[in-house]
Order: structure tokens, then C-alpha cells, then sequence
């Protein structure tokens, strides 16, 4: 059997920014490599920084990175850039619209400029509008649209020239839940009805969860690992043992004693909260409780978890999803 | 779409959409409408006395001299906010969505420019009405008013695509108001917009010879003499025309700059 189509590949993208005349470079990416399987939503994951937008703004051809090489549809992005922006969508993580023009000039002006006829892009936009359900506010001006209602346009203005590639940078960041969850489940209906690779970055774990067949993590600059997010759970073998101190000064004494556990590894501390993982969690808690009440540390609280991609996050980055995001 | 008329019609459709949204705001209609007859009745009586000066060659009435220098004030202060557009659309995503698209460079320039030189013609045809009503009178007939608007034109088309550049490497509102401020004042004194220069220090004369706004105010108020020195109007319009290419191709060019900061 032929290998699959590959819908992006980069292969070890360096790109750094000014910080100011005095402080050194920002490295944004540090040798990130990644590969797309045509047709498929892969997701990269991380919190703000880590270098997702970097990485979406390479592949789309408005940065250049300054060494690597990356292909969009078999198109090299550096060589060929007028080329991939024939055959891509892209969905910033700002709104992506014209507020002074309705629904549909929008749409309609975005087909022309890629150059559908005007009866194209008058049919593509109406059938976008019906498909988002902004069919009644299509001729209304976009400044008076909801936060959700104007995301769904900006979706839908990334698909007007049925793209081979579509990226989406952030796509639910600033969404409040319900607006979100319907989002979701547009983009669902999306990948079922067009036949395209999606790029989707995120720093929602559930997001990457929900929408991605596979996924890569990216920390600083790099992805530090990739799999379908089953795959990245399994390899986790067995549950999450989370345990609150009272005391975050106990914190010291109690990681060797857990340590010690037969059955409980990759310990780790964070504050007063220490994780563990164990194949039965529900076995080893009693363990641990008891080590921690022999040397006299108090106990706040003690979870037993199923593996989360936030554990995947915390297994290959060494710091927590939560953590990560606000550094 | 072949690549050849793909840039005009990119053109077409882009200048369509921000005279859409002008149309779309009356407030800023009126206040565009206001503006140059504030500016011409203003100038007009404050320094009415000045074709009383000796030396001045200007002809007798200042309301006729006054005019062209007011249409060309009114195309450089409206053009210079022309990068507004462009600060808007990079605040928002539009800018890199237009820029990851087939989107002519050159046509996201030049429509601003256009756009700009819709409103400016709107202006100066405000400006010569206005004008006409408070009794200035031009010898120079249609032929006149048409080298009148066409200067206008080019230099609306000199500081829109510069005003373009600025937003483009600034990436700032405060750079277009710094321009406004620091270059289109002393570019408008500078010149014999609203005092003829043979009555300024020599250096104001010397100064104004390299002045685009010089060039069309001296074009404009030219052909609308009743004897225009064609010759000396159409060398001006020749700089001008000289000067829009130069910037329209800076612009463009700033695109990579902006491209390279993001």
C-alpha cells in the first residue's frame, strides 16, 4: 500500500524575534518538525508562546522562517508562496472580518479575491451562510454580530475558495462555552462534508481531545511529542495519583516518601500538589495516605484520575497544562 | 482570472469595499463635506487683506487665490490618513488573511489611493462651489477645473501611498497622526497654498521648489488663469505623476517589511 498523502510537512523550523534593543532574540520556534496526513484535523496543542501561531503563520506564508523546510499540499511554502495561498484558508486568531461590510460582502469579496467569478462566489457564499446558520444575519453589518455568530464568519470566509489546507489559529479562544460547544460541533460537520487537512491550534486540551485525529504537544519552540490522543494516553499506563498537601513546606519531605512506593512513578511536585502515576490507582492511594500520615503531613485533598491529555501534557513538558499557560 | 487583470479587478473590489463603508458612516460624510468650506471661509476672511500687500502676485481677490491652496490642503490633510484602513485591518486578522490570499499587493495600495481620490474630488468640487457662492471668480473655465482636480488627484495619490508605508513599517495610529502633524503642517506653509511666497524670506521660495504640494497647488492655481503657462503647469503634473509612481512602488514594497515583522 502507498503511503498516505502528506498534507503539510515542516521539517526543523527555526524562526526568531526581536525583544528589544538590549535583551537577547526570542527563540519562537526551535527545530519544530511535524507532518500532516492529507485529509485529516491534526491539532497542536500548548499554551500561549510555546510557538503554535509561529508555526500556522510559516505554513501559511505570511512569516518566512529563517531555516527548515515546510510544505502545504506538496507546495514548498518558502519557494512557492503565491502558489500554497491558492490552495489554503486561513483563520487568525483575530477575527479575520471587515465589521463595516455585511455577512456576505464579506464572503463574497474574500471568492473574489481568490479568484471565483462573481456568480461562484455569490452561490459558495450562500451556501456557507446556510451551513453556519447566518442565512437571517447574512445582509447585516458584522459589527453587530455575536462573539460566536462572528467566529462562525470567520470559519466560513476560510473555506470560500474550498481550500485543500485549512489552518485554524485558535479558533474558540474568547468563545464563552455555549458558544464554543456550538462551534465545535461546526467544525465537526465541516471536516465530515469538505475533504481537507485542518491545522488547528489550541490551548484547550479538551478542544484537541474533541476535534483532532492526531496531535502534537509543543513546548518552547518544538514538539516534544505527537499520536492520536488515545495513543498518548495509553502511553501513560495506568492512573493519575494527585494528592494536595496543607502545607506547601511539606512538599520536600513528602516526594521521597511517595517515591518509595512500590507500583507509583514519574512523582513530581508542584506547590503543595503532588502527582504520581500508578497501574491501579485506586491500589496505591491507601499507600500513599498512609506513608504521609506516618511522617505526620497533613493532607488536604487525594484524587485518583484517569489519564487526561492535561497528564500527557504534564509527562513531556515537566510542567502542568495550567502552569505552562500562564508562564 | 488570468495574472494580467487580476490586479484591477482586485483593485476595483478592494476600492469598492472602503467606499462601501464610507457610505455606510454619515457622520464622516458630513464632517469631509464641512471641513473645506470651514477651512476656505475661515482662511478667506482672516487673511483677506493680504492682495493689499505690494508685491503680491496673486491677482485681486484672495478668495480666487485662496482656493486652489485650500483643495490641495484638504487632499494632503484627507490623504495622509489614508493608512488607517491598514492599521485597522492588522488590529484585526484582515490584513494577514488578505496577505495569505491571492490578494494583489499592488491592488490593496492603489485602492486606498483611489478611494482617497473619490473623496478628494467630492472636496474640491465642494470647495469651487462654495467658493463661487462667496464671489471668487476663475478665468480658466472647464479646462481649468479639470487640471485643478487632476492635481489634486496626484498629490492625494503622493501621500496616500506614503501614509500607506508609514502604517505598514509603524504598524501604529500614532505614526499617521505624527505625519499629519510634523510633515503636513509645515509641507502646506511651506508652499504658496495659502501666501505667495514671493512675499515670504527666500528660503520658503527655495524650499517650496522641491515641495509636492507646491507643485500642485502652482499647477492647479495655474490653469486656472485666464493665459495658463501650460508649459509650467504640466511640468509640475509631470513631477507629481513622477513622484506617485515612486511612492505607489515604496509601498508595495513595505508589504515585505510587515510581512517579516509578524
Amino acid at each position: 500500500m502507498a503511503s498516505p498523502e502528506v498534507g503539510i510537512s515542516a521539517y526543523e523550523l527555526h524562526k526568531s524575534y526581536p525583544a528589544g534593543h538590549t535583551a537577547p532574540r526570542v527563540q519562537a520556534l526551535d527545530g519544530l518538525s511535524v507532518e500532516v496526513e492529507a485529509g485529516t484535523i491534526f491539532g497542536l496543542l500548548g499554551p500561549n508562546g510555546a510557538g503554535k501561531s509561529t508555526t500556522v503563520k510559516i505554513l501559511s506564508t505570511l512569516s518566512r522562517a529563517e531555516s527548515g523546510i515546510a510544505e502545504v499540499a506538496g507546495i514548498d511554502v518558502a519557494r512557492h508562496p503565491e502558489r500554497v495561498r491558492r490552495v489554503i484558508g486561513f483563520v487568525a486568531q483575530k477575527p479575520v472580518t471587515d465589521p463595516m461590510d455585511t455577512g456576505r460582502e464579506n464572503l463574497v469579496l474574500a471568492g473574489r479575491l481568490q479568484g471565483m467569478s462573481r456568480r461562484d462566489a455569490a452561490a459558495r457564499a450562500a451556501e456557507l451562510l446556510t451551513r453556519f446558520s447566518l442565512g437571517e444575519s447574512a445582509d447585516r453589518l458584522v459589527k453587530t454580530y455575536s462573539g460566536g455568530m462572528a467566529r462562525k464568519l470567520d470559519v466560513a470566509l476560510g473555506l470560500m475558495n474550498r481550500p485543500q489546507v485549512l489552518f485554524l489559529d485558535e479558533p474558540t479562544t474568547g468563545l464563552d462555552p455555549e458558544a464554543r460547544a456550538e462551534l465545535w460541533a461546526e467544525l465537526e460537520a465541516m471536516a465530515e462534508l469538505e475533504r481537507m487537512t485542518v491545522l488547528l491550534t489550541t490551548h484547550y486540551l479538551e478542544e484537541a481531545d474533541r476535534l483532532a485525529g492526531r496531535i502534537a504537544i509543543v513546548d518552547h519552540g518544538r514538539v516534544v511529542v505527537t499520536g492520536s490522543p488515545e495513543e498518548l494516553k495509553d502511553g501513560l499506563h495506568g492512573d493519575a495519583v494527585i494528592v494536595e498537601l496543607a502545607d506547601a513546606a511539606d512538599a520536600p519531605d513528602a516526594l521521597p516518601l511517595l517515591a518509595r512506593i512500590p507500583g507509583l512513578g514519574d512523582v513530581l511536585v508542584e506547590g503543595r500538589v503532588l502527582r504520581g502515576r500508578a497501574a491501579s490507582g485506586a491500589g496505591a492511594l491507601p499507600q500513599v495516605l498512609a506513608a504521609l500520615d506516618g511522617a505526620r503531613l497533613s493532607v488536604a485533598s487525594a484524587t485518583v484520575a484517569r489519564p487526561s491529555l492535561d497528564d500527557v501534557y504534564l509527562r513531556h513538558t515537566g510542567h502542568s497544562y495550567s502552569e505552562g499557560a500562564h508562564s | 482570472m488570468t495574472t494580467i487583470t487580476a490586479p484591477v479587478v482586485h483593485t476595483g473590489l478592494l476600492t469598492a469595499r472602503q467606499l462601501r463603508a464610507f457610505l455606510r458612516n454619515p457622520a464622516y460624510l458630513l464632517i469631509n463635506l464641512v471641513q473645506p468650506i470651514i477651512w476656505l471661509l475661515l482662511f478667506g476672511q482672516l487673511f483677506k487683506a493680504v492682495v493689499n500687500i505690494p508685491g503680491f502676485g496673486g491677482g485681486p481677490d484672495y478668495l480666487t487665490f485662496l482656493t486652489p491652496g485650500i483643495v490641495m490642503m484638504m487632499a494632503l490633510f484627507g490623504s495622509a490618513w489614508a493608512g488607517t484602513t491598514y492599521i485597522q485591518d492588522m488590529e484585526r486578522g484582515v490584513m494577514d488573511r488578505l496577505l495569505t490570499s491571492p490578494t494583489s499587493r499592488g491592488g490593496l495600495i492603489v485602492a486606498t489611493m483611489l478611494y482617497q481620490a473619490v473623496l478628494t474630488v467630492i472636496q474640491t468640487l465642494v470647495v469651487l462651489g462654495v467658493a463661487w457662492l462667496a464671489g471668487a471668480r476663475f478665468d480658466g473655465g472647464a479646462a481649468g477645473i479639470l487640471v485643478l482636480l487632476l492635481s489634486a488627484v496626484l498629490l492625494t495619490f503622493v501621500f496616500a501611498a506614503f501614509s500607506d508605508a508609514i502604517a505598514l513599517l509603524a504598524r501604529q495610529q500614532t505614526a499617521l497622526i505624527a505625519i499629519s502633524q510634523l510633515i503636513s503642517f509645515p509641507l502646506m506653509f511651506l508652499s504658496s497654498a495659502i501666501m505667495d511666497t514671493k512675499l515670504s524670506p527666500d528660503w520658503v521660495g527655495n524650499v517650496a521648489r522641491f515641495n509636492p504640494v507646491e507643485w500642485a497647488v502652482a499647477a492647479g492655481r495655474g490653469a486656472m488663469q485666464a493665459a495658463p503657462d501650460w508649459a509650467g503647469v504640466w511640468g509640475h503634473l509631470g513631477l507629481l505623476a513622477g513622484l506617485v509612481v515612486v511612492m505607489t512602488a515604496l509601498a508595495t514594497a513595505a508589504f515585505r517589511a510587515y510581512q517579516r515583522s509578524v
